[in-house]
């Protein structure tokens, strides 16, 4: 026997019909409007990109941050975003921006791929881990707000400084630079809630600020953030703990700290040695970081 | 007027309702505007922002919710008439893993590999991945020509788990930022829409939609039990293949584009052949339209709901899907065929 002819034909017209109208769509995309030389209207996502923005004085344009964005402190009265790993589209083009600022991180890719389809200029600057990407981070944020000039003499100062810096904190830590005493073992942990506990192993913009700072990272056994195993803390033995304090309070301060599992085994953990620094000094590698690493090797000196 | 054009109205103005609401606030003349304005026909004055909006962000991001509400609708039905209980629901017995599974597959290894075919490798992969598991799924279940529910369900948490533990494993080795959400796929989200996208799915599923109606007298036949039906001259096992065709054509299309979308294969089916009896001539459009006026409505509450952040749509269809679950377990339903 055969199939209801009447329902047969007629659903697949339909279904041929719909393929067909959303083909004819997808060819006949909207023209994109030129994008203005000098953005005035900046949505900025990522903490240290926003950072730099704010430290080139184009800050009174941001019209809107992301969730990671909280220093200068006037940013967080800004309207939000979302976080930078999970934006979506409307909410910021809601804010009609001319140019969207973000780190490498930003995404979700498809929603990177949206706003440039809504015609909004987007700028992905690439992470930082070293001083130079911390500088070459200030000159492509500067392209992108053509404001290369004060870009180049903010980069080149950030350069210098955080030269300074680590002869300073070398001599803290041990007097002369080829003679100096053991470096401090320390351990970064990051935190976002209690069943987020990771531990920053090499290969991380924790790893490197331990390293600018003139201490080693008692984590070498693998690479990026892993989620803390007992054993593995109590073998690093770390001297000092440190954690980004946002993310010491998500777990409850330091009596929640000194409760992970392992912890309380370990040098760091019978002295009390925690040093709790602003995650986006810590490891922002933004404009501050010649700052951050004074403040890191000063809580390291005995 | 029929259900079904009904059906397709509702679908018609809950999409209107969808594109104009969000962040941004387009009102339904603007909308009929930017539409005009494409067909070049004046039709009112729009915005060059909020056009935009519309064009790239909310329309692709409707037309993508009608067409996976579609699919999954539909493949429900089917899949439910091909083993004759109410609990067939793709993401239930599987096939949503294995479309899952085929597509971060091809993801993670697949990428590296210099395809000439373009969008095309990555609902294919997941047209692969669902035809295996229905396939597996549905031989586990069928013992001498009957469907045992309790095996298909069984079979399909053993199967689920399974792709599940091999995407987790994907995952976990990618270390890519397209891959860091598991969340995306396990629950399901529209908010990647993009046309190309959309043309993407669009072909799959259309052709699955296709296959559907040539089943739908042989699917009725066949509720009389696979050995009666072979009786009245129908071909079971060209009916199975087919119907195994279109599903794992459609959803595997749906899974690869959006993530795995629990419940909408089974809450839009059971209310459908409530409302209009089992005739899966009445029940498979009805379904497809049903599912399409699911998810845009729960997509629309996805994305606004919690602005700006978004919620995951699955979260919303599991939250009215899984009661609707159990009551059809409560009926005692579940472990006995369709009458």
């Amino acid at each position: 026997m055969t199939p209801d002819p009447i329902t047969g034909v007629r659903l697949r017209a339909l279904a041929i019909a719909l393929c067909l109208v959303i083909g004819v769509l997808a060819c006949t995309r909207a023209g994109r409007a030129p994008a203005p030389a000098g953005a005035q209207r900046i949505v900025a996502i990522g903490g240290p990109v926003t950072e730099i923005v704010f430290a080139l004085g184009r800050g009174d344009r941001v019209i809107a941050v992301d969730a990671s964005s909280v220093f200068p402190p006037d940013v967080t009265h800004l309207p939000q975003v979302g976080y930078q790993r999970t934006l979506s589209a409307e909410p910021i083009l809601a804010h009609d921006p001319d140019l969207v600022i973000a780190s490498g991180d930003a995404g979700p890719p498809s929603v990177i791929a949206q706003l440039r389809a809504a015609g909004v200029r987007v700028e992905l600057i690439p992470t930082a881990q070293t001083v130079d990407e911390a500088a070459r981070r200030i000159v492509a944020v500067g392209a992108a707000l053509h404001a290369e000039e004060v870009a180049r003499t903010l980069a080149e100062h950030v350069r210098e400084e955080a030269q300074r810096a680590r002869e300073r904190c070398c001599v803290i830590a041990g007097g002369d630079t080829a003679r100096r005493a053991p470096r401090v073992k320390a351990a970064v942990i990051y935190a976002r809630g209690a069943g987020t506990v990771m531990l920053a192993g090499s290969d991380t913009p924790a790893a490197a600020m331990l390293e600018l700072a003139g201490a080693r990272n008692a984590v070498g056994s693998f690479s990026g953030y892993k989620p803390i195993s007992a054993e593995a803390l109590v073998a690093a033995a770390p001297d000092v703990i440190v954690v980004p304090s946002r993310g010491l309070a998500s777990i409850g301060g330091e009596p929640g700290l000194l409760a992970v599992p392992g912890l309380a085994d370990t040098p760091a953990g019978r002295a009390h040695r925690v040093v709790a620094i602003d995650d986006l000094l810590l490891l922002g590698f933004g404009p501050r970081l010649p700052a951050a690493i004074d403040e890191l090797a000063r809580r390291f000196a005995p | 007027m029929k259900p079904r054009t009904l059906l397709a109205l509702a679908v018609v103005a809950a999409a209107l309702l969808a594109v104009g609401r969000g962040a941004v606030a387009i009102s339904p003349a603007e909308v009929m505007a930017a539409l005009g304005d494409r067909l070049g026909v004046d039709l009112g004055d729009i915005a060059a922002r909020k056009a935009a909006i519309l064009w790239s962000i909310r329309l692709p991001r409707v037309v993508l919710a009608v067409l996976v509400g579609a699919a999954l609708g539909a493949s429900g039905a089917t899949l439910q008439g091909v083993v004759r209980n109410p609990l067939a629901d793709p993401g239930l017995i599987g096939v949503s893993g294995g479309a899952a599974l085929g597509a971060i597959g091809w993801i993670v290894v697949g990428k590296s590999i210099a395809t000439p075919w373009g969008v095309w490798p990555l609902p294919l992969a997941a047209f692969a991945g669902a035809l295996a598991t229905t396939a597996i799924a549905l031989q586990l279940a069928r013992v001498e020509g009957r469907t045992s529910a309790v095996t298909l369900l069984l079979g399909g948490i053993g199967l689920a788990s399974l792709t599940g533990a091999l995407v987790g494993i994907l995952i976990f080795v990618a270390d890519d930022t397209a891959l860091r959400s598991i969340t995306f796929w396990s629950l399901g989200s529209l908010g990647g829409a993009t046309w190309p996208l959309v043309g993407a799915a669009a072909v799959p599923i259309g052709l699955g939609l296709a296959l559907l109606p040539r089943l739908a007298r042989d699917l009725d036949r066949l509720a009389l039990g696979e050995l009666e039906a072979w009786h009245v001259g129908v071909d079971v096992e060209r009916v199975i293949r087919r119907a195994t065709l279109a599903t794992a054509l459609a959803v595997g299309a749906a899974v690869a584009t959006c993530g795995m979308i629990g419940f909408v294969g089974l809450i839009v089916p059971y209310l459908a052949r409530g409302a209009l009896g089992p005739g899966h001539r009445r029940l498979l459009p009805a379904s497809a339209l049903g599912g399409a006026l699911l998810l845009v409505l729960a997509d629309l509450i996805a994305r606004t709901i919690a602005a700006p952040a978004e919620l995951p749509v699955g979260i919303l269809t599991a939250a009215v899907g899984a009661p609707i679950l159990l009551v059809v377990v409560r009926r005692g339903r579940a472990g006995e065929v369709l009458p």
